[in-house]
C-alpha cells in the first residue's frame, strides 16, 4: 500500500471540493478499493470518504425512485418499494458478494468496482492492459473462461463484476454525477465504457466527478422482474453468466421487455436488439430464444469462454419464460 | 438405569486388562474393545472449543513475544532462472524496517532434509532456501523483509525491485510427460504392479471400460493461513508454529541450522487446518533464519497467497482406468495407470492407484503411477493424497462397468468383494464394507433409485442418485511415545507430541486415556505438540489416535509395573504381576478377584510419593504386515443438475462408513462431514488455474479459488458399522481422511444418473454439463 492522506466529506459539495482534479479517489464501502490499494492498483494520493453522502431512498414526483450513492447494498435489497417495484434490483443485489460485503458496499461503489480479472490483480507477475496501459493482455491467451464474449477488444477481454449494475441496466437508470463543473446526468448504460485501445479508462466520469444518485425511471413492466445468475457455485462466486428481465405480456404478445446481461462485457450489457426483436411480437418460447440468438449474434468468444454464448441464450430464454408464465 | 451407565456399572465390577505388548498376530485384542466404561463412543464436545470460541487460543501468528519484528515476503515471478537485479535499497529506508533478507545476506543453511529420506525428516522439498540467486519456482521467496509493524513490512516489500534472467522451464503438462517420467515410488516400492496380463484380459473380457480421469491442481486453503512466530535464545531457537508434525521438525530445523536436535524447541498448541498441508516449508526456516540475523524474534504469517506461493497442494493427475468383467460382472481385469505432477524431489507421488490396490477382487491387475516432473512449487499430501482423486477414477470406472452390465452398481461392488487383499494375499483385519453398503442403501433409499439416466425431472432439474466406495488405509507410525504422569490426588497428565489441528485429537484421546485408566475425565489432561515431549507422531494418513493410543498403553504398562513395586506388603494387590492386574475404578485390582483393589492415590500415599512419572514407546506397528488394513465406506449422494444451466447442486448425501470403533461419534461425524465437504469441492468447484505459460497461479484468494460455500453443502448424513477392528488399538482405525474418498465419483455417478452424461474431467463446472 502507498501512503495516502484520508478526509471524510459531510456532502457532495465538499467532497467534490476537496477532490478537486488530483489525485484522488473516492472511497465509499472500501470493499473493492481497499483490496486494489493493497495490491497497488490503485495509488492514490488521497482519499475522500464519501459514505456521508446521501444514504435516502427517495419516490420521485413521476414515480421513480432517487437512490443516494452513498446507500448500502443491503438496504437497497431490503427497501421496500425496490423489493415490489423494481425485484430484478433486489435480487441483483442479494446474488452478489456476501452479506457482510454488501453491508459495507455502497450504490456508488458497487457502480465503480473494477474488474475481477486474475491478470489485472497480478500486480507483479502478469501483463495488464488495464493496469499498465500498452503492456499487453495475458488474458487473451491466457485463463479467459470467465471473460467478455461481447463488445471486447484486442487490448481487454474483462468483464464488469458487478451484479447490481445489470438490473439498473435493464431498468434504464441514469446515474446523477456532480464534478467541478457543475451536476449532470448519465444513462447507466452509457457510463461504463466498451475497452477498445484504452481498456484503463472504464467510464465517461471526468477526473474527480462524484456519483451522487441513481434515478429509477417509473417502469410498471418492472414490477414483474427478476435477475437470474449463473456461477460455479451456488453463492459467493461471481456470474459466468446473468440475465436481468422485466416483461409485461399482453394477450401472449410482448408489450414492454427489459432485458440485460452480466459476466458478458466490459459493461454491463443492456440486449436492446433482443429487445427490439421480441417487442410486440408473439410471447414464446421460441420468440425468446430467437431474440436471445439475435443478442448474441455478435458475440466473439475466446478459447474458453465459448460455452457463454448458449449458457446466455438458454438463461434469457428461462428467464422470459418464467417472467411470461401462463401468458405465454 | 440408562445403557452407558449399566456398562458403567459392570465395567466397575471387572477389572480392565492391560493391552497386549504387541500388536502381532497370536496377541489378542486390546481388551478396550470389549470394555464399556462408558467414556469411548460418548459424543464429547471438543476440549478446544470453549477456549477457541471465546479467542483465549493462542495460534502461530498469536504469541507476542518481546521486541519482536514482523516479516513480509517478496515472491518471484518467473518459473525458472536467476535473479538478475534485486534493489533493496528504497525498502531498506522505509519506516520501520529493521532489515532486508535476501540471497546475499541471509545465513548460511543447509536445505531442508526432505520427508521420508529420514526417520526425522520434515522437509516439503530439498531445495536451497534463499542460498543463491536462483529461482526454482514461480512465487519462491527471493527477499524478507522485517520491519516494527506488519503493515510497514507489507508496505516496505511491495518497493523492492526484482529483475529476472529467466531460463526455459517446464510448467506444462504435456511437456513434462514428453521429458519423460519416472515410476511414483511409495513405501520403499515402486508403484507398479502387475498380475496376470491384463490388457489381454481386458481385450477379450464380456465387457469392458476404458477411459481417462483428469484431476486437476489443488490447492490447501486451511482456515488459518501458515504462520510462525520464532525467536532465538543465543543458540537454542523456539518456533511457535502452525505445524502437524513438530518432532520432526524440530530434529530438521537443527539440521538446517547446524546445532543439535535439543536446542531446538516447536510447539503447535492450535492449528487451524492442517490437511497435509502444515509441514516443514520454506517460510518457517526463512524466519527463523531472519530472526537469527535481526537477533530479535519474529512473528511470519503468510497471507492467503502467500500459502499459495509457498505451500504446494494435491498434483494434477491423468489416469486410465480399464475395467473387464464377465456377464456376472466378475471382473477378470483392472488397469489403473497414469501420470501425475509432482516436484523435482518425488517426496509426496500423488499415488493414485491406491484404492484399486484393495478395492476389488480381480483375475488380472495392472497398475502404474508415473510422475512428471515441473518447475512449480513442490506438491504435497493434501486429506487423502491418492486416494481422492485415484477413488474418483476406479469408483467411476466401477459405475460405468454398472452401466454397460445393466447391473446395479452396488450389487456389482458386492459381487467384487475380494476374500483377502487382492495384490498382497493378506487376509483383511476387518472389513465389512458390504454391511455398510447394505446399511447405507437402507437409509438413503437405494431401492427408489431409477437406474435409467436422465429420467427423473423436477421442473428444469434433472435429479440422479450414485454412490461410491471410500477406503483409506490404515497406518500406525512407529514413533508412539507417551508419558504418564500420575500425581498423588490421583490426577494424571499424558503427554505426546501429537497434534490437534481441529480433528479431536486431544478429546479423543482424553476420553480413551480415562477408559484405560479407570478414571474420571476431569482427572485427566492430554497435552500435545511440544517437540520436547515424547513421541515422533506427526499428524498424517489419519494415523494419530492408534499411534498414540498404543503409546500410552505400552507407558500404562510401564506404570503399572511401576505401581506395584511401590505397594506395601500389607497391600492387597502386594506380590502381584502386571499380568494379573487390571485396572478398576481409579486404580489397579487382581483380574479374576476385584476385591483386591487399591487406588493410585493410596498407592503413591502408601510410599509417600507425591507423584510418578513413566515414560515408554509403542510395540512396533507389525499388524500392518500381517493384514491388510483399511477403513471403508459406502458413500450415497443425490443431486440435482440444471437442465438449462448445467449447475449442480448436491440435494442429499450419506456416509455409512465401516472404520473400526468410533471413539466419539461426535468429533467423528465432524471429520466425516468435513471430508465429504471437501469431496464436494473436488468433484464440483475446487481447481488451481495453474497457468502454464509462466508456471504461476492465478487464483491464489477465497474469492477465486472455489471452496464449496454453505449454500453449496446439504444436510449430509452419517452412520456407521460400529464395529471394531480386533487387530488395532481400541479397535479403531484411521477416520479423518476416509471420506473425502469416493465422495467425488459418488458425485459423478449421480451426475450421470440425473444426466446421462459422464464427466471424468474434474471439477464438473456448468460448462461441462450444459
Ligand atoms: C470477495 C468479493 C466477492 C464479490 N462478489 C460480488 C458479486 O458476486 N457480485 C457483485 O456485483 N459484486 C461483488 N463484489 C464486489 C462488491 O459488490 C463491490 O466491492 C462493492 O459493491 C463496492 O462498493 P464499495 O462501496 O465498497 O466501493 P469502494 O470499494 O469504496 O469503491 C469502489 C470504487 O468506486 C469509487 N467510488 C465509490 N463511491 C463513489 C462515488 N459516490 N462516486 C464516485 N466514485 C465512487 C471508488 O473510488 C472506487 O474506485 C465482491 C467483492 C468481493 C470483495
Ligand atoms: S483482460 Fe483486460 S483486465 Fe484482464 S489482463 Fe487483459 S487487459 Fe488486463
Amino acid at each position: 500500500m502507498i501512503p495516502f492522506t484520508y478526509t471524510r466529506a459531510g456532502d457532495a459539495a465538499e467532497a467534490v471540493r476537496l477532490a478537486g482534479r488530483g489525485d484522488v479517489k473516492y472511497i465509499g464501502g472500501g470493499t473493492n478499493l481497499v483490496d486494489l490499494l493493497r495490491e497497488t492498483i490503485e495509488r492514490p494520493a488521497a482519499l475522500v470518504d464519501v459514505t456521508g453522502l446521501s444514504s435516502a431512498i427517495e419516490p420521485r414526483g413521476n414515480g421513480g425512485l432517487l437512490i443516494g450513492a452513498a446507500v448500502r447494498n443491503t438496504a437497497l435489497a431490503e427497501h421496500r418499494d425496490v423489493r415490489t417495484r423494481y425485484p430484478v434490483l433486489a435480487r441483483a443485489v442479494l446474488a452478489g458478494a456476501s452479506g457482510q460485503i454488501r453491508n459495507m458496499a455502497t450504490v456508488g461503489g458497487n457502480i465503480l468496482q473494477r474488474t475481477r480479472c486474475a491478470y489485472f490483480y497480478d500486480t507483479e507477475g502478469s501483463r495488464c492492459n488495464k493496469r499498465s496501459p500498452g503492456q499487453g493482455c495475458d488474458a487473451i491467451d491466457g485463463f479467459n473462461r470467465t471473460h467478455a464474449i461481447l463488445g471486447a477488444s484486442s487490448s481487454c477481454v474483462a468483464t464488469h463484476p458487478s451484479d447490481m449494475c445489470v438490473a439498473l441496466a435493464a431498468l434504464g437508470a441514469t446515474v446523477h454525477l456532480e464534478g467541478a463543473d457543475g451536476a449532470r446526468t448519465v444513462p447507466l448504460t452509457d457510463l461504463h465504457r466498451l475497452p477498445a485501445d484504452h481498456p484503463e479508462i472504464e467510464t465517461v466520469l471526468e477526473p474527480g466527478e462524484l456519483i451522487t444518485a441513481v434515478e429509477l425511471p417509473p417502469l410498471a413492466a418492472a414490477a414483474r422482474s427478476t435477475y437470474r445468475k449463473v456461477r460455479d457455485r451456488a453463492s459467493y462466486a461471481f456470474a459466468l453468466v446473468s440475465v436481468a428481465a422485466a416483461l409485461e405480456v399482453d394477450n401472449g404478445r410482448v408489450k414492454e421487455v427489459r432485458l440485460a446481461l452480466g459476466g458478458v462485457a466490459h459493461k454491463p450489457w443492456r440486449a436492446w436488439a433482443a429487445e427490439t426483436a421480441l417487442r410486440d411480437g408473439p410471447a414464446t418460447t421460441r420468440a425468446f430464444r430467437a431474440a436471445a440468438q439475435a443478442e448474441l449474434a455478435a458475440a466473439n468468444p475466446l478459447p474458453d469462454n465459448g460455452f457463454k454464448i448458449e449458457l446466455a441464450i438458454r438463461t434469457i430464454t428461462a428467464v422470459l419464460g418464467e417472467l411470461a408464465g401462463s401468458d405465454a | 438405569m440408562s445403557n452407558v451407565e449399566d456398562a458403567k456399572q459392570s465395567a466397575m465390577n471387572s477389572p480392565l486388562e492391560l493391552a497386549p505388548d504387541s500388536w502381532a498376530p497370536g496377541n489378542g485384542p486390546d481388551p478396550l474393545i470389549q470394555h464399556n466404561g462408558g467414556r469411548i463412543g460418548a459424543s464429547v464436545s471438543r476440549v478446544d472449543g470453549g477456549p477457541k470460541v471465546r479467542g483465549a487460543a493462542p495460534f502461530a501468528a498469536e504469541f507476542a513475544l518481546d521486541d519482536m519484528v514482523y516479516a513480509a515476503l517478496v515472491f518471484s515471478t518467473i518459473a525458472k532462472g536467476r535473479i538478475a537485479t534485486l534493489d533493496t535499497t528504497v525498502a531498506e529506508a522505509a519506516p520501520g524496517v529493521v532489515l532486508v533478507m535476501t540471497h546475499r545476506n541471509a545465513p548460511r543453511m543447509r536445505p531442508m532434509p526432505l520427508f521420508g529420506t529420514s526417520e526425522k525428516a520434515a522437509g516439503a522439498d530439498s531445495l536451497p532456501i534463499m542460498q543463491d540467486d536462483r529461482v526454482r519456482w514461480n512465487g519462491q521467496a527471493v527477499a524478507v523483509v522485517l520491519a516494527e509493524t506488519r503493515e510497514q513490512a507489507d508496505h516496505a516489500a511491495s518497493m523492492i525491485r526484482v529483475t529476472y534472467e529467466t531460463e526455459p522451464a517446464t510448467t506444462s503438462f504435456e511437456q513434462a510427460k514428453a521429458n519423460g517420467t519416472e515410476t511414483a515410488h511409495l513405501f520403499g516400492h515402486d508403484v507398479h504392479i502387475e498380475i496376470g496380463d491384463a490388457e489381454a484380459a481386458l481385450a477379450a473380457a464380456h465387457v469392458s471400460v476404458d477411459a481417462t480421469y483428469r484431476t486437476p491442481y489443488q490447492n490447501h486453503n486451511a482456515i488459518e493461513p501458515h504462520a510462525t512466530t520464532v525467536a532465538w535464545h543465543s543458540d537454542e531457537l523456539v518456533m511457535h508454529d502452525a505445524s502437524q508434525l513438530v518432532g520432526h521438525q524440530a530434529w530438521s530445523l537443527a539440521h538446517i541450522f547446524g546445532i543439535e536436535e535439543e536446542q531446538v524447541r516447536v510447539t503447535a498448541p492450535y492449528v487451524g487446518g492442517a490437511f497435509g498441508g502444515k509441514g516443514l516449508w520454506s517460510h518457517q526456516v526463512l524466519a527463523a533464519a531472519a530472526a537469527k540475523l535481526a537477533d530479535r524474534p519474529v512473528r511470519l504469517a503468510l497471507s492467503r497467497e502467500g500459502v499459495y506461493r509457498l505451500v504446494g497442494g494435491r498434483a494434477r493427475t491423468e489416469q486410465r482406468v480399464a475395467i473387464g468383467a464377465g456377464a456376472d460382472g466378475r471382473f477378470d481385469a483392472i488397469i489403473h495407470t497414469g501420470t501425475a505432477v509432482s516436484g523435482r524431489d518425488k517426496a509426496a507421488p500423488e499415488a493414485f492407484a491406491f484404492p484399486t490396490q484393495s478395492s476389488y477382487a480381480a483375475g488380472s491387475f495392472q497398475i502404474d503411477v508415473q510422475l512428471a516432473y515441473q518447475d512449480m512449487v513442490t506438491n504435497t499430501t493434501m486429506r487423502a493424497p491418492g486416494e481422492a482423486v485415484g477413488s474418483f477414477a476406479i469408483e467411476s470406472a466401477v459405475d460405468e462397468v454398472a452401466v454397460a452390465l445393466g447391473m446395479d452398481p452396488i450389487e456389482l461392488r458386492i459381487r467384487n468383494e475380494p476374500d483377502n487383499d487382492p495384490i498382497t494375499g493378506r487376509p483383511f483385519s476387518s472389513r465389512h464394507l458390504v454391511e455398510a453398503w447394505r446399511a447405507g442403501a437402507e437409509r438413503f433409499g437405494w431401492a427408489k433409485r431409477n437406474p435409467t439416466p436422465g429420467t427423473v425431472r423436477d421442473g428444469e432439474w434433472l435429479v440422479g442418485m450414485g454412490c461410491a466406495a471410500a477406503t483409506h488405509l490404515y497406518v500406525r507410525q512407529p514413533g508412539g511415545a507417551a508419558r504418564i504422569t500420575l500425581t498423588s490426588d490421583g490426577n494424571v497428565t499424558v503427554d505426546v507430541a501429537a497434534h490437534d489441528a481441529g480433528m479431536g485429537t486431544a478429546t479423543a484421546q482424553g476420553q480413551v486415556i480415562a477408559e484405560r485408566l479407570g478414571l474420571e475425565p476431569e482427572q485427566v489432561s492430554f497435552r500435545f505438540a511440544d517437540s520436547r515431549m515424547p513421541g515422533l507422531v506427526a499428524a498424517l494418513g489419519s494415523s494419530q489416535t492408534v499411534t498414540v493410543g498404543a503409546a500410552v498403553a505400552a507407558a500404562q504398562r510401564v506404570l503399572v509395573a511401576e505401581l506395584l513395586k511401590l505397594v506395601g506388603h500389607d497391600s492387597p494387590l502386594a506380590g502381584l504381576t502386571t499380568e494379573q492386574v487390571g485396572v478398576l475404578d481409579g486404580g489397579l485390582a487382581k483380574l479374576d478377584e476385584p476385591a483386591r483393589h487399591e487406588s493410585y492415590t493410596s498407592i503413591l500415599a502408601g510410599a509417600g510419593r507425591d507423584e510418578i512419572a513413566v515414560e515408554a514407546s509403542a510395540p512396533p506397528p507389525v499388524e500392518m504386515m500381517n493384514w491388510s488394513m483399511h477403513s471403508y465406506g459406502a458413500m450415497f449422494c443425490e443431486v440435482r443438475v440444471n437442465g438449462v444451466t448445467g449447475e449442480t447442486r448436491v440435494s442429499r448425501f450419506l456416509g455409512s462408513m465401516d472404520c473400526g470403533r468410533v471413539l466419539n461419534p461426535k468429533t467423528a461425524t465432524s471429520q466425516f462431514r468435513g471430508g465429504i465437504i471437501m469431496g464436494l469441492g473436488l468433484a464440483l468447484t475446487e481447481q488451481t488455474h495453474f497457468d502454464e505459460r509462466k508456471g504461476r497461479i492465478m487464483n491464489p484468494s477465497l474469492a477465486e479459488y472455489h471452496l464449496p460455500v454453505h449454500m453449496d453443502v446439504p444436510e449430509i448424513d452419517v452412520i456407521w458399522t460400529g464395529i471394531p477392528d480386533p487387530h488395532t488399538p481400541m479397535g479403531a482405525r484411521g477416520i479423518g481422511e476416509l471420506s473425502i474418498t469416493g465422495t467425488g465419483a459418488a458425485i459423478a455417478n449421480a451426475i450421470f444418473n440425473a444426466t446421462g452424461k459422464r464427466i471424468r474431467d474434474l471439477p464438473i463446472t456448468p460448462d461441462k454439463l450444459m
